[in-house]
């Protein structure tokens, strides 16, 4: 019975453990509310796509009122996995939140962080689930502003500032969605993602349409961190408490990406987005800018959080290329590579949060010697940094296989040539982190590991990256089902 | 392509003037209070793209009755009013945390909290 109410739970069963934290006022039970909520969605999010495996499609109809003129939930495969994603990455990082949190948060906020870290997950399951574009608007409201506090509670007065910046371009980047938004709705009367996609064909040439796209993809590319619009990520991501840094580098980018290929593919369809627009020619040269300039600027970074920030925007260029190739390998490497960077920069932001907290700092002079003091954390940093690289065996190498297949296919040579710079790049900064840890002496004497609540969670998530590496039947099995499903709505 | 008069959906050009003052006042401004007041006016004008085009001259609020034919659309209100809700909450969240900038900082200036935030970073790298 309640099965069929999956789509639905998923995103509530958050939504009203928020409050009840707040009830509670207690910390401890925040954080096991936490937890439990999160691994709810989790049940949920693995029931569901379960469930559509093999091209089946769930919609369901909130409060009883029928698609289109009610709100929709729709779950494909596609939501599906990145579903099981956020979810998942909520519930790992939920359990390691409670030691940065006592060590990152004032005692007296600590109930109020896990509310807000609940909320947020509920924005961004309820974006990623809905099939209603302005629902999309609400969730990502209901994420982003949970996220403001979030990062506003880290430890440093930079904090403040990063958040205040990041709420200022976050919201520009919604409202430039919701006006695109609004002249969809002038042109097909419809809010419901499958009814405007048969409508909008016959009025694709009107200048509204055009315009929506042109304000939802530089909103969504806001919101998404796409290069050049990504001034706001890496204060945020390096000064936020570090289980906010793993669960937003994880997760938050991630959905935005989400939403930004179902519009292109769902919505504006075959002849306006692949034909006659030359939007994929640039969203093809801002991928490789992004590819190359942020991993030189990572290269350069002294600070290992800022650092792994830069990486996260090159690495969302892979992702943005992928969907610029538009046929099967750079979508199948599009959508896996929403998951596999995912779990990589969760993890790697997990374990330097870990690593900053034990050391006093992230700066590499500071992690000096970490290989000796902290063996453990630094393995598992240079693992997961094996996969942003792409070496064969990690879930990285996934992705940069697809794509330069993607890439040949199309025969675009000279993007064959910029994944290859674009890798040595980040074989470049991770070194500098091998060098750091294992080829510098220590600076800090009687530094131990850091607490198993913490390094548990991240060797977990380490050892995902390994294992979707070697085994891909569940991430590249749903991401060419995802591929083929896009690709089959703009035939 | 004829350009439209002014006179004739002149709720477009209002909301296109909101927009784009909006946007500028963002950009230009280095006052944080004054950022938010302008990421304000630009959520404004967004309230009045949605709702001018919902409504029909001469139209009726849309309950049925034999005595009128043509109706408003009630829908972009009801979004908007949820837009507004979000826009609120957004503005309270912006001006709290210029509370706690302006307590920790002892500015609202942007330049002046730039120049501080990298001060910090500067002697972390004396620390190092």
């Amino acid at each position: 019975m309640s099965a069929e109410h999956l789509p639905v739970l998923l995103v509530v069963v958050p939504l009203l453990a928020a409050p009840l934290i707040v009830l509670f006022r207690s910390g401890r039970a925040g954080w096991l509310l936490a937890v439990l909520a999160s691994m709810v969605s989790l049940a949920c999010a693995i029931g569901l796509f379960v469930q559509v495996r093999g091209g089946t499609v769930i919609s369901y109809a909130i409060g009883n009122w029928a698609p289109p003129w009610g709100i929709e939930y729709r779950v494909d495969v596609l939501n599906a996995f990145v579903l099981i994603l956020v979810s998942g990455v909520a519930t790992i990082v939920s359990v390691y939140a409670r030691t940065s949190v006592i060590s990152e948060v004032p005692s007296d906020r600590h109930y109020l962080f896990y509310a807000m870290f609940l909320l947020c997950l509920s924005g961004l399951l309820g974006m990623t689930v809905t099939d209603d574009v302005f629902n999309i608007f609400v969730f990502l409201e209901i994420s982003s502003l949970s996220g403001y506090v979030l990062i506003a509670l880290g430890r440093e007065r930079r904090a403040l500032h990063a958040a205040f910046q990041y709420l200022i371009l976050g919201t520009i980047g919604a409202t430039f969605y919701i006006i695109g938004v609004g002249f969809l709705y002038l042109v097909t009367g419809t809010l419901n993602i499958v009814d405007m996609a048969g409508r909008i064909q016959a009025v694709a040439d009107h200048r509204p349409v055009l315009a929506a796209l042109a304000f939802m993809t530089v909103g969504l590319s806001l919101k998404a961190a796409l290069f050049p619009l990504h001034a706001w990520l890496p204060s945020a991501y390096s000064t936020a408490p570090g289980a906010v840094a793993a669960f937003m580098a994880g997760t938050a980018t991630k959905v935005s990406l989400y939403v930004f290929i179902r519009l292109l593919f769902g919505v504006f369809g075959a002849r306006l987005v692949l034909q006659d627009l030359p939007l994929l020619e640039a969203l093809s040269l801002l991928s490789i800018a992004a590819m190359l300039v942020a991993s030189l600027v990572a290269v350069m970074e002294k600070d290992l959080k800022r650092l792994l920030a830069y990486s996260s925007v090159a690495q969302i260029g892979y992702i943005t290329l992928g969907v610029s190739l538009a046929n099967q390998d750079g979508l199948t490497a599009a959508v896996v590579h929403l998951f596999n960077h995912g779990i990589a920069k969760a993890a790697l932001f997990m374990l330097v949060g870990g690593a900053a907290l034990r050391l006093g700092g992230c700066r590499l002079e500071v992690l000096a010697g970490m290989g000796q003091r902290m063996p453990l954390s630094a393995f598992c940093i240079v693992i997961a940094g094996l996969s942003l690289i792409g070496v064969p065996g990690t879930a990285g190498f996934i992705t940069k296989w697809h794509l330069v297949l993607a890439a040949a296919e199309a025969g675009q040579w000279l993007t064959i040539v910029a994944i290859g710079a674009s890798s040595l790049l980040a074989a470049a900064y991770v070194w500098r982190f091998v060098e750091a840890a294992y080829f510098t002496a220590p600076r800090h004497h009687g530094v131990q590991e850091v607490s198993v609540g913490m390094l548990a969670p991240a060797v977990i998530m380490t050892v995902a990256c390994v294992y979707f590496g070697l085994d891909t039947s569940f991430t590249l099995g749903a991401a060419r089902e995802a591929a083929e499903l896009l690709l089959g709505a703009v035939k | 392509m004829v350009i439209m008069p002014l006179s004739d959906h002149y709720t477009y050009w209002i909301t296109i003037l909101l927009m784009v003052a909006g946007l500028y006042v963002v950009i230009a401004r280095s006052n944080l209070i004054k950022k938010l007041v302008g990421l304000a006016i630009f959520q404004t004008s967004v309230y009045l793209l949605y709702i001018a085009p919902g409504k029909l001259i001469g139209g009726t609020a849309p309950i049925a009755s034999a005595q009128f034919s043509v109706y408003s659309n009630p829908l972009p209100h009801v979004l908007i009013l949820t837009a507004i809700v979000v826009g609120i909450a957004t503005l309270a969240l912006g001006l709290a945390l210029v509370v706690r900038i302006k307590e920790s900082f002892n500015s609202i200036e942007e330049d002046e909290v730039l120049v501080a935030v990298h001060g910090d970073a500067m002697s972390e790298d004396g620390d190092a």
